[in-house]
């Protein structure tokens, strides 16, 4: 946060890290623009797309500031048995599984009452939300954990680094994994 | 606390705002859905989309950060006034929104017609991010300075409004000023 409140002292602080993020979106618009022609034909896959990468942010992030919370309380140790981690990581998955099917089937009802075609069963949309709901749950985990668990080595807060880093690694694993997911399941 | 004490109230805490933002989500699905003619009309919008929405979220989302900070330290009033500090924060947002979003086209466009692959021309690209990233600055703008403002004075705490706040209506309002940026771009060319 700059002291100075002028145009140049926040572009400065500001620009660097925000074009390094936008670099790691483009890759993650690479991944998307090889199923561009699967997501047209399909479009309620195309729907998909925002809400999946979004929730996978969201669900990093969340799990991120409570560890970080947990860190600086001193009552998280990085141990599986660990009551906040396994417990956080719980709630992180049963969140995703419980969300996601829902996530799918509104993706679907959305397509056919915006009067596209729905080209796709309603089984298949929720199976795939719900397969990359389950893969982007435990990548979410294990990105997050490993993330705060090396800030904690390095001895950098991890509310200044883990939640940028999460959110928009999620962002590129959610469109990887839903593309996965759409060759298996489509 | 047991490990399944921690998971019910982490899912407890966690669920109300994931299950909005998700709604959010699944509104700027709708419109990406929606516009898929405008995304055959411009090859490589697509592949900038990721870049656009997330430049939304870090640019506005920091902004809201900055002013609510401001607020809590006394170096900005939540007053709607053509105030020094709010109006450099602001011109900063929108620059560095315009800056990232013309960046992320340029950078698609050149590693597309690296890899060979369809891409339209470099002008078109950057204009309809431009475009676009200065019609969502606006409407961002606005609506984080509202927001952040009002919920100040009433009571609530900034942050925890900003987040949840940006993320939705950058999404829905970032990919319907695309399709605008794309009607503005080719009815102009």
């Amino acid at each position: 946060m700059p002291e100075e409140w002028t145009v140049s002292a926040i572009t400065r602080a500001t620009l660097p890290v925000l074009l390094g993020l936008t670099a790691v979106e483009i890759g993650s618009g690479l991944v998307l623009g090889t199923f561009e022609a699967t997501l047209y034909r399909h479009p309620s896959l195309l729907v998909l797309v925002p809400v999946t990468i979004g929730t996978a942010g969201n669900l990093g992030s969340i799990l991120a500031s409570r560890l970080s919370t947990a860190m600086h309380l001193g009552t998280l140790s990085f141990a599986p048995t660990d009551d906040d981690l396994a417990g956080n990581a719980l709630a992180t998955v049963t969140l995703a599984l419980s969300l996601f099917p829902v996530v799918g089937a509104g993706a679907w009802a959305a397509t056919s009452l915006t009067g596209a075609h729905p080209d796709l069963a309603v089984w298949t949309v929720v199976a795939v939300s719900f397969a990359s709901g389950a893969a982007l749950a435990l990548l979410a985990v294990g990105v997050t954990v490993a993330a705060t668990y090396a800030a904690y080595r390095l001895r950098l807060d991890p509310d200044d680094v883990v939640i940028p880093v999460v959110t928009n690694l999620c962002d590129v694993l959610g469109v990887v994994v839903l593309f996965a997911v759409v060759q298996v399941l489509v | 606390m047991s490990i399944r004490d921690v998971a019910a109230d982490a899912y407890r805490e966690a669920a109300p705002a994931l299950v909005a933002s998700t709604l959010g989500g699944l509104f700027a699905g709708v419109v990406l859905g929606g516009m898929r003619a405008e995304l055959r009309l411009v090859p490589g919008l697509l592949v900038c989309v990721p870049a656009l929405l997330a430049t939304r979220g870090n640019v506005y989302g920091s902004l809201g950060a900055r002013l609510a900070t401001g607020l809590h330290q006394g170096l900005i009033r939540a007053e709607f006034e053509a105030d020094d500090r709010l109006v450099a924060a602001g011109a900063a947002a929108m620059a560095n929104g315009l800056l990232a979003s013309a960046f992320a086209a340029g950078l698609a466009f050149c590693v597309l017609l690296a890899l060979g692959r369809t891409v339209a021309p470099l002008g078109t690209l950057v204009a309809v991010a431009l475009v676009a990233g200065l019609l969502s600055g606006v409407v961002l703008t606005g609506a984080v300075v509202a927001v952040v403002f009002v919920g100040f004075r009433r009571g609530y705490n900034p942050d925890a409004l900003v987040g949840p706040l940006v993320t939705t209506i950058g999404d829905v309002f970032g990919l319907a000023f695309l399709v605008v940026g794309v009607e503005v771009v080719l009815g102009v060319a």
